[in-house]
């Protein structure tokens, strides 16, 4: 069973809810990320997802590293969707496991935080008139450390 | 062999995934260098990060034949 895993099938919610359900847990949080059609008053037709697979899974799995660090009794597991996804796909799915409910409610959060910082997955926003990367890519968005933050204290 | 890998929008500009280095060792820096003057685009690296064998690394971390060098555009999962 892989607890991080970047697919480019449909995810199933629940197959990732079951790496995570074990008879400690009080509580399993959810998150689930679609495709969104409107953004910024532009109507999105489908989005593209690519990753660096192998480093992508890497960090994942670093990410539930730091889940274990500050929630030791946390249980975490993560699918990302790469390649074309329509309106409402699910793009990624976080689902974790705790003793009690408050936790798993800031596991989670903080999982799809760092998700956004430190997992090398881009998307492609396309449209009916054209398309553009996410990121301000080769604009002006930069690290300002230089590399993620909190990223070089976990090495 | 040094192996360069390039993602999203560099990887379109570039036109390609994938560059293959003959040098024997480099530094990011140098390998940047290489690359904005080989394809003419001196903002190439602007906001990015590179990863070496799948580790964040500097501008002076030293490349290696063998080692597989990714330039890591701003992320835009979840």
């Amino acid at each position: 069973m892989k607890l991080f895993e970047i697919t480019e099938d449909p995810i199933s919610v629940q197959e990732v809810i079951d790496k995570v359900i074990h008879p400690d847990a009080g509580a399993v949080n959810t998150f689930v990320g679609t495709v969104r059609e409107m953004t910024k008053g532009k109507r999105t037709t489908y989005l593209k997802y690519e990753a660096y697979i192998p480093m992508a899974e890497k960090q994942l799995r670093k990410i539930g590293e730091e889940i274990a660090v500050e929630w030791p009794d946390a249980k975490c597991a993560i699918t990302h969707r790469i390649g074309e996804l329509g309106i409402s796909e699910i793009a990624v799915v976080i689902a974790v496991s705790t003793p009690h409910r408050a936790d798993s409610f800031e596991a989670c959060r903080y999982a799809i935080e760092r998700i956004k910082e430190i997992v090398p997955i881009w998307k492609k926003e396309h449209w009916e008139d054209g398309s553009k990367w996410v990121g301000d890519q080769l604009e002006n968005t930069s690290y300002p450390q230089g590399r993620p933050e909190s990223e070089g204290d976990t090495q | 062999m040094i192996k360069v890998l390039l993602f999203a929008g560099m990887q379109e500009r570039a036109g390609k995934s994938e560059i293959q280095l003959d040098e024997p060792h480099l530094l990011v820096s140098e390998i940047k260098r290489k690359l904005e003057n080989e394809y003419d685009f001196p903002q190439m690296f602007t906001g990015c990060l590179a990863a070496v064998n799948e580790e964040f690394a500097e501008d002076d971390t030293e490349i290696r034949s063998g080692d597989v060098v990714a330039f890591i555009p701003p992320v835009s999962g979840g």
